[in-house]
């Protein structure tokens, strides 16, 4: 199938802005990561190509532009369904730059070991024509945390050498705000409406990184894409590692956490910043490692906001800041600090 | 999409054939973000934080492709000299 030619907007003499990324056989070129911001937009063009349908001001195909800037070489995408699934494929379009599948809600994990596995047999009996080929794979919180996380168990567990990146954006965004697992406490959704009855939903956010960090597997991390330094740095140490790593990336979303479009990287500072959602990475040897903003934060504790601060901007909390909820705030707060204190404990790189 | 293809035309497996770049999401927008040439440092934190790839480095300046950019104003609001600014569609 012949794709049709892209749209010609002159760039750097004669260059599209945007590229279907092709590697020719046998290249054996590995991709350096690069942080000029200036070099990196010469060099390299995005996975994800314009025209997709995501909402405006979504933080999901930051994370993904973020990530394919630490792809090493021929790449293939996996993507269970959600947001970025749904949207950067409506048919016959794709957004994708790149080799990409979806099956279904629940298997992506499961698809990506099975793409995994022929890559192996391919190599094996010399039918693949580059040296190696990296699987990645894209989830959103409700085919990670709940409907997934079987296939993603069973992934871990068989050691397969797959990326797995969680975009979590606390909701069934996809199909209208209805709670997931990922779903903070006290937090608005079409499910867990605010009322006399219930203040938003009752339960925890699930500790999905710390619940992959206790399979074992050789390296597991948070990230933000406003500190996309650090997303950057984590996704190419997950696929240069030897088996299956996960990263859990937080994603805002303007429609479901209510906030204003323009600041949806700013809300993700906060998480960091109030220790809510707070950087860190893990790995056999090292243990778990603090990394960027809540190192700084762990030097120096003055710089940790309090957690009003992330609440103050998404209308899924507006419940929480009137006078008669003061109580429902501490218990937050009380609950930020216990994980973060938990953290500073389990962190080797923590100051004593 | 000019006319509806059968199911004999299109590829097998449900592949998708054509690249959403022909899909213009530029009529979304009711803001539209207008760079400061004089104020801006190329910094590039605009380039890469756009969720929708459209700003786009030339090798000299800067500027927004106003096919793709839906309006929503992280560029304005992580400019660190605030160079962008939000002005609004007045339509044609």
């Amino acid at each position: 199938m012949v794709v049709k030619t892209l749209p010609e907007i002159q760039v750097k003499k004669g260059e599209p802005p945007y590229k279907i990324w092709i590697f020719e056989p046998g290249e054996k070129k590995e991709l350096p990561l690069i942080f000029n911001l200036r070099q990196l937009a010469e060099q390299r063009r995005p996975a994800l190509l314009p025209g997709h349908r995501m909402c405006a001001g979504c933080a999901a195909p930051i994370v993904v532009k973020l990530a394919s800037f630490a792809f090493r070489g021929p790449t293939i995408v996996v993507t269970a369904t959600g947001c970025l699934e749904v949207s950067t494929t409506i048919y016959p379009y794709t957004s994708w730059a790149l080799p990409w599948i979806h099956n279904a809600f629940e298997n992506a994990a499961a698809t990506a070991s099975g793409i995994e596995a022929a890559i192996k047999a391919m190599k094996k009996t010399g039918r693949l024509k580059y040296e190696n080929v990296d699987v990645v794979v894209f989830a959103g919180d409700g085919g990670t945390y709940d409907i997934g996380f079987q296939a993603l168990s069973g992934m871990a567990e068989r050691g397969h050498d797959v990326l797995y990146i969680l975009y979590d954006n606390e909701a069934y965004m996809n199909t209208g705000i209805q709670r997931s697992g990922g779903t903070p406490k006290y937090a608005w959704t079409t499910t867990s409406p605010v009322g006399r009855v219930i203040p938003g939903k009752s339960e925890n956010k699930k500790p999905i990184a710390d619940i992959m960090v206790a399979h074992r597997i050789p390296y597991v991390a948070t990230a933000t894409p406003a500190h996309w330094m650090d997303l950057v740095k984590k996704v190419r140490k997950g696929i240069e590692v030897n088996g299956p790593a996960f990263i859990h990336a937080l994603s805002s979303c303007d429609r479901g956490w209510r906030h204003e479009e323009s600041i949806s990287v700013e809300v993700l500072r906060r998480a960091v910043d109030t220790c809510y959602f707070p950087l860190w990475e893990w790995s056999p040897e090292t243990g778990y490692l603090l990394t960027d903003r809540s190192l700084v934060i762990a030097r120096n504790p003055s710089l940790k906001q309090p957690i009003e601060k992330f609440l103050e901007v998404q209308g899924r909390f507006r419940h929480l800041l009137r006078p008669e909820n003061k109580e429902l705030v501490k218990q937050l707060q009380e609950y930020v600090d216990a994980t973060w204190n938990d953290l500073l404990k389990r962190a080797s790189n923590a100051p004593r | 999409m000019s006319s509806l293809k059968s199911w004999k035309e299109i590829p097998m497996g449900g592949v998708a054939y054509r690249l959403s770049t022909d899909v213009k999401t530029g009529d979304w927008r009711a803001l539209k973000p207008v760079i400061d040439q004089n104020k801006c440092t190329k910094c590039m934190i605009c380039w890469l934080f756009c969720p929708d790839m459209s700003i786009i480095w030339d090798g000299e300046k800067v500027y927004v492709n106003y096919d793709y950019c839906k309006g929503c104003g992280i560029c304005a609001n992580e400019c660190p000299v605030k160079a962008i600014s939000m002005v609004p569609e007045l339509g044609e």
